[in-house]
């Protein structure tokens, strides 16, 4: 059973490396792809909410600013698309003839790759530090992300000028190493890379999470004002974990954009981020396996739902919610380690039932004997 | 004479016009163990809110070691080494006993030291005497959750000395401990008195007559009298202050 525990994530990755290409259609592999690089932000949501405490409804700004970064990086440097002045073909719609100065640094592949995390992680440190340090609390601290989330979405969506406004940028139809983004070929790499940095992505929650660092972000949620009586300040704690799961936000979306052929403002709608909440609820907050498993199923379930009932998916995540936080408040994973499965088959009599009174259970035994 | 440890001057606080302290001073001395009752409503949680800096003072001085604590942030004047317990005993409940003293030990309280640091053998050993001293040793992983409610105001009480303060507040230590737990609790707390120096906020007058220390009386935010028990109780003013409001009103 040891040995099966310490096996399972292997079992796992192989699985999804080896098995699932082989038995799935390009159209499911794509889906996963897309399942596992949105399990990444739900990771970064746990770190934030499930340990932290801190409900961000916000993550969509750093999930979209990764996407943007990397659709950037696409767009330039795929010649087909470069219209007259050898910048990008949308901006010739609004009469833009010279490219806007934050796009040049993309034409850097290395750039690239550092800013679909920096630039979200820079942002997150800027909004967290000046939410922690004035004591922002809560509901709150909710209110306010989802404030800058509309803000964001607000300027994203009004720029043609500079990012296509509304429209987002397409990735499917531009060019990687002389291949097509939305090639089946091309999707395949994609999706290994989301299966690798996956547990990557896991490993750096677990480093967060395990040491003292993680007791102490687990009793800023529970009691924050007595960490700081014992001499902690808070301030630095929570800036840290919002710039990391920023900069995760920042990857997963980058890895989203790529596998889904297009970034726009969609991404920072306010229900998308609240949906990411509700993945981590399903999952189980608290625990690093819970997030993953929420993010999968629950989008495994809404590609299921959207395809035979296309018009039912907002009810039945509305209603998987409800059944979540009403009976599994610590979500399927915290069902099943605490217990959940084999009270339920209890009831059904399929399993003992756990004694009331042990005690009471010997000494009636022990005067049976007796008689 | 040498100067006081813990010093506070005409200090006032006033919540929107009123007053919960009027000019209360008062001194601490090193190494001392001082007992500080009152009626409900008499400013004594207030007073440790004021030298905590979880309330900034409308008038007057609190100093610690000669320099003021007025307007520093509650973990600054916790780094200073002033350890506070507070009334109901705030443990971190998802967190293992241990785990809770370990946190509270930690020699270098920033995130950086947090996440990089391993925790020092010294406090390791030290966190396993205190466990062993409050006796919870046999529940070192069980969440702090979990524990009876006597259990939490040791490890509170266990947490505070991890933190190794020197001076100690201690809001109502015994409130809903057994009379054995209070006896034991009488016990610890003087133990730790010479080395630190204590403040104990109580109401249980058989625990402060066990500490054996001089008494502060506070009413209404002032300072009624001071000195040992017997002599306090003694006192017309406590009396009617305790027992004969009725009569005053």
């Amino acid at each position: 059973m040891k040995i099966f525990r310490r096996l399972l994530p292997w079992i796992l990755l192989a699985i999804a490396l080896f098995i699932l290409p082989a038995i799935l259609s390009d159209f499911r592999l794509n889906l996963f792809g897309r399942y596992f690089s949105l399990a990444i932000t739900a990771l970064a949501i746990d770190l934030i909410w499930g340990y932290t405490g801190l409900l961000s409804l916000g993550q969509g700004i750093f999930f979209a600013l990764g996407g943007y970064g990397v659709a950037m990086y696409l767009t330039l440097n795929t010649e087909s698309g470069a219209g007259g002045n050898g910048i990008p073909k949308f901006f010739e719609n609004y009469g833009v003839d010279q490219l806007p100065f934050f796009w040049q640094p993309f034409w850097s592949p290395a750039f690239t790759l550092i800013a679909l995390w920096l630039i979200p992680a820079i942002v997150a440190g800027l909004v967290g530090y000046l939410i922690f340090r004035n004591r922002i609390k809560g509901v709150y601290f909710s209110i306010i992300t989802q404030a800058a989330l509309m803000v964001f979405f607000h300027f994203f969506n009004g720029q043609q000028k500079l990012i296509n406004g509304t429209n987002g940028l397409k990735t499917s139809t531009t060019e990687l190493f002389g291949q097509l983004v939305g090639s089946s070929d091309m999707q395949l790499w994609m999706y290994r890379l989301t299966v690798l940095l996956l547990p990557v992505a896991f490993l750096i929650c677990r480093y967060f999470t395990t040491r003292r660092f993680g007791d102490a972000l687990i009793a800023i949620r529970d009691d924050e004002q007595r960490l700081r009586f014992g001499g902690f300040n808070p301030v630095p704690f929570k800036t840290l974990v919002f710039i990391v799961a920023g900069a995760l936000c920042g990857v997963s979306g980058a890895l989203y954009t790529v596998q889904s052929g297009i970034v726009s403002p969609q991404f920072m709608s306010i229900s998308f981020s609240i949906e990411m909440v509700i993945w981590v609820a399903v999952g189980g907050r608290g625990t690093l396996v819970g997030p993953i498993i929420g993010a999968i199923l629950v989008n495994y379930l809404r590609s299921l739902v959207s395809e035979a009932l296309p018009e039912f998916w907002l009810f039945v995540q509305g209603a998987l919610f409800i059944f979540v936080v009403v009976l599994m408040p610590d979500g399927i994973y915290g069902w099943f380690t605490g217990g959940g499965l084999r009270q339920l088959l209890a009831a059904f009599g399929m399993a003992p039932k756990s004694r009331t009174y042990p005690q009471l259970d010997e000494e009636v035994a022990a005067l049976n004997d007796l008689s | 004479m040498t100067q006081p440890l813990l010093e506070l001057k005409d200090v006032s606080v006033s919540f929107d016009g009123f007053y919960a302290l009027t000019d209360l001073s008062l001194t601490l001395n090193k190494g001392e163990l001082k007992s500080i009752i009152g009626p409900n409503g008499a400013g004594k949680t207030t007073f440790l809110d004021v030298i905590t800096g979880k309330v900034r003072p409308t008038k007057g001085t609190v100093t610690f070691k000669g320099h003021s604590l007025v307007g520093l942030s509650e973990q600054r004047i916790s780094r200073e080494g002033i350890g506070r317990k507070f009334q109901t005993p705030r443990v971190f409940e998802n967190l293992t006993v241990q785990r809770n003293l370990e946190l509270s030990a930690s020699p270098h309280k920033s995130a950086f030291n947090l996440l990089v640091d391993r925790l020092p053998v010294s406090a390791k050993d030290e966190v396993q005497r205190l466990m062993n001293y409050v006796g919870l040793s046999p529940f070192a992983t069980t969440k702090a959750g979990s524990l009876s409610h006597g259990q939490k105001q040791w490890l509170a009480i266990a947490m505070l000395v991890a933190q190794s303060p020197e001076v100690l507040l201690l809001d109502e230590p015994v409130a809903g401990l057994t009379d054995e737990e209070t006896v034991r609790t009488a016990e610890l707390i003087k133990s730790l008195a010479g080395d630190h120096t204590v403040v104990v906020i109580e109401h249980d007058m058989e625990f402060i007559r066990d500490l054996k220390a001089p008494v502060t009386v506070l009413h209404q935010g002032q300072l009624l009298t001071e000195g040992p028990l017997e002599k306090v109780k003694q006192d017309p003013r406590v009396i009617e202050v305790y027992l004969g409001q009725a009569d005053s009103d």
